[in-house]
């Protein structure tokens, strides 16, 4: 009898091309995903050493992370010019680099345009069981299907387009189990961000983390992509969420999908792809849904996670001298004084979007709240950035961007937007966001900006709110 | 890859844990399309306070970085191992390093040496007055003060980093495997051709 095999050992061994002695194997990729930004040095370095694409039928450009996110083409449908010099001569070296290497490109004003991390599941481009990379860290999202992927370097970008292979060793294997039935005003959202400050930023340090239990099981796609999406943010090389009848249902009939005879092969194999039982982690974390409530970062690591009835924490009440030292450069960054409720936070900004929580769902959940409310007169600045066009459209057939702009919201153009300050998307100085997006590192959502990082619909209650709130008392 | 297998000289003394790639780079200065002149925009945020070591006479031109847990931790940008090779920084010490960070200074012939604490705290000291040396070769760290800390490295890097090799190069020698996987592939998954968008 062969031995039981996680999910994750399962995958590794199916694209294993060849193994050294020292255990580094040449891993094959099914799919790479190419944006504009971390994607130039590599095309340059092919073109410098005269090397072609491998495989460009499994590669797929999207422009996403410095397009700005206002009206794209003008009244006469013709494409309006980026105005920061730098941004158009990326998204113009992408332009170019695509068709003279014969890898597809969405253009940025295409209905299917998005962040990659949206637009791949969306496109049915990312299937469970393949390993898929981009140069980007939160790659790790499409692991909500059951695929193997994770974030690379432009060398590593250079690397798979000639070879369409990596180098790497295998990671440690580590479950974390969420069992149990989430509370009210609960997300996937805050099931990572409690994730994160249970495990820590370096947590998952090595590992592919596989999420189990019967909260990822009750999960929809979206919030599986939620999830993953963050891995990368408690340290983890990838996140995995076996693939079942729910990722099925979802992919099924999406262009880039297995059709006819092809989906039911495929579906046959993705079945056999769960962890089998008895198989071992090297490492097992459970979580008890109990635990979790509405969440908010208060510093500047994803780990500084508090359940919105928090108060901000003393830095010397870390037992770790070097996290109270983080602690203390965190709240003076931060703004923020020790004892303060985090209820009491007044934010001026708000942020719905990035490839965290930009898919139908979140917007949805988002407008829950909103509907019939406007945003408090101190929030200088609300904006939904829709992850791709087609969910853009999908959320104005629903009516949902009537309900943003009525509250108040701008409803823009698909992007990465503030989730990093590359593009005209930022948040001032010295003022506080409440986010969606999954970072709140120093100056990532501009220089001097205050990033707390929040569910959509939390985001939507700070909105009203004029600062953080729990989201509980807005049940419609 | 340049080749490369000692380092000798001041370290800047940083020590913080987790310092992430927005403060190794922050994505404004992302909008490149060149590998070169990224040192402009390194540790901007810390270079900010005023009295960093950064800017300190003292340590003008140190090939050496002392940090904590973590480094690199969060995004997958190279342009934070090329701003810090840019800066003149050859190889980083610290606890622990995030994954893809260690892939890319590897990448970029950039050590990240992984030392306990305890050595951290040490070197932490001797920066502040003398130089440290590196000798991958032998796989150690050393100061004036008769200290020596050896550090694992994975062999094939290892081997990589001292001769200089070209990655892809190497894997380019492996075409007929890939073929022979791809091969096999098509037979065994035919869905995996995606239609085109
Ligand atoms: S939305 Fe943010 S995290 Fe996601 S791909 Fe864009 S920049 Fe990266």
């Amino acid at each position: 009898m062969s031995t039981p095999q996680t999910l994750y050992e399962k995958i590794w061994n199916a694209h294993v091309v060849e193994q050294r002695d020292d255990g580094t194997c040449l891993i094959f990729i099914d799919r790479h995903l190419v944006h504009e930004v971390t994607s130039p040095q590599a095309f340059e370095g092919l073109r410098a050493a005269g090397r072609r694409v491998r495989r460009p039928d499994l590669t797929l450009a999207v422009p996403d992370h410095n397009l700005p996110t206002t009206a794209r083409l003008d009244s006469n449908g013709q494409p309006i010019p980026i105005a920061d010099p730098e941004s158009a001569q990326q998204l113009e070296a992408l332009e170019r680099n695509a068709p003279e290497f014969g890898i597809d490109y969405i253009n940025a004003s295409d209905a299917k345009q998005g962040i990659v991390h949206v637009v791949g599941p969306e496109q049915g481009f990312s299937l469970p069981g393949t390993t898929i990379v981009c140069g980007d860290s939160h790659t790790a999202c499409h692991g909500g299907l059951g695929a193997l992927a994770f974030g690379i370097g432009t060398s590593e970008v250079e690397h798979v387009l000639a070879t369409q292979t990596l180098q790497l060793t295998r990671s440690k294997s580590m479950e974390v189990r969420v069992e149990g039935e989430l509370r009210a005003g609960v997300s996937a959202k805050d099931v990572v961000l409690h994730i994160t400050g249970v495990l820590g930023a370096a947590g998952g340090s090595g590992h592919v983390i596989e999420y189990t239990g019967s909260v990822i099981r009750a999960l929809s796609v979206e919030g599986r992509l939620t999830i993953s999406n963050m891995a990368i943010e408690h340290g983890a090389r990838a996140g995995l969420v076996a693939p079942d009848e729910t990722t099925f249902a979802y992919i099924k009939g999406r262009p880039m999908a297995p059709s006819g005879a092809n989906w039911d092969a495929a579906v046959a194999y993705w079945r056999t792809l769960a962890t089998d039982p008895g198989a071992t982690y090297d490492k097992v974390v459970s979580i008890d849904a109990a635990d979790i409530a509405p969440s908010v970062t208060w510093g500047t690591s994803p780990e500084d996670v508090l359940p919105i009835t928090g108060i901000v924490p003393d830095p010397s009440a870390f037992a770790d001298p070097s996290k109270q030292e983080a602690a203390r450069k965190s709240l003076d960054y931060m703004g923020l004084t020790p004892g303060t409720r985090m209820t009491d936070i007044e934010v001026q900004n708000i942020f719905i979007g990035s490839c965290t929580n930009s898919r139908i769902e979140d917007l949805r959940a988002a407008a829950e709240i909103l509907k019939g409310r406007k945003k408090a007169a101190n929030v200088k600045w609300a904006i939904v950035v829709p992850g791709s066009g087609l969910v853009k459209q999908q959320a104005e057939d629903e009516g949902l961007d009537q309900i943003f702009t009525d509250a108040g919201f701008e409803w823009r153009e698909p992007g990465c937007s503030a989730c990093l300050g590359m593009n005209p998307d930022k948040v001032p100085a010295g003022e506080r966001c409440a986010s969606t997006s999954n970072r709140n590192f120093v100056g990532r959502q501009g220089p001097g900006a205050r990033t707390h990082l929040v569910s959509p619909a939390m985001a939507a209650a700070a909105a009203v709110a004029g600062k953080l709130t729990d989201v509980r008392a807005f049940a419609n | 890859m340049k080749a490369i297998s000692r380092v000798e000289g001041r370290a800047y003394p940083v020590g913080l844990k987790n310092i992430d790639t927005d403060v190794i780079i922050p994505a404004v200065w992302l909008k490149t399309i060149s590998r070169a002149g990224l040192g402009k925009g390194a540790f901007e945020s810390l270079r900010a306070v005023p009295g960093n070591v950064f800017d300190d006479p003292e340590y003008a031109g140190a090939p050496i970085l002392i940090a904590g847990d973590n480094f690199g931790c969060g995004s997958s940008r190279e342009h934070a191992a090329w701003a810090m090779a840019d800066l003149g920084i050859s190889a980083v010490i610290a606890p622990s390093f995030s994954d893809i960070f260690s892939g890319n200074a590897f990448k970029n012939g950039l050590l990240a040496i992984v030392l306990p604490q305890a050595a951290i705290d040490r070197l932490m000291e001797v920066a502040r007055t003398d130089d440290i040396h590196i000798d991958l070769e032998t796989q150690t760290v050393t100061t004036p003060f008769q200290d020596r800390f050896e550090f694992e490295i994975d062999p094939f890097r290892k081997h990589c980093l001292i001769n200089g090799v070209d990655e892809i190069g190497l894997t380019l020698k492996s075409s007929d495997a890939i073929s022979v996987y791809e091969a096999k592939l098509s037979a065994d998954r035919p869905w995996l051709a995606p239609n085109p968008v």
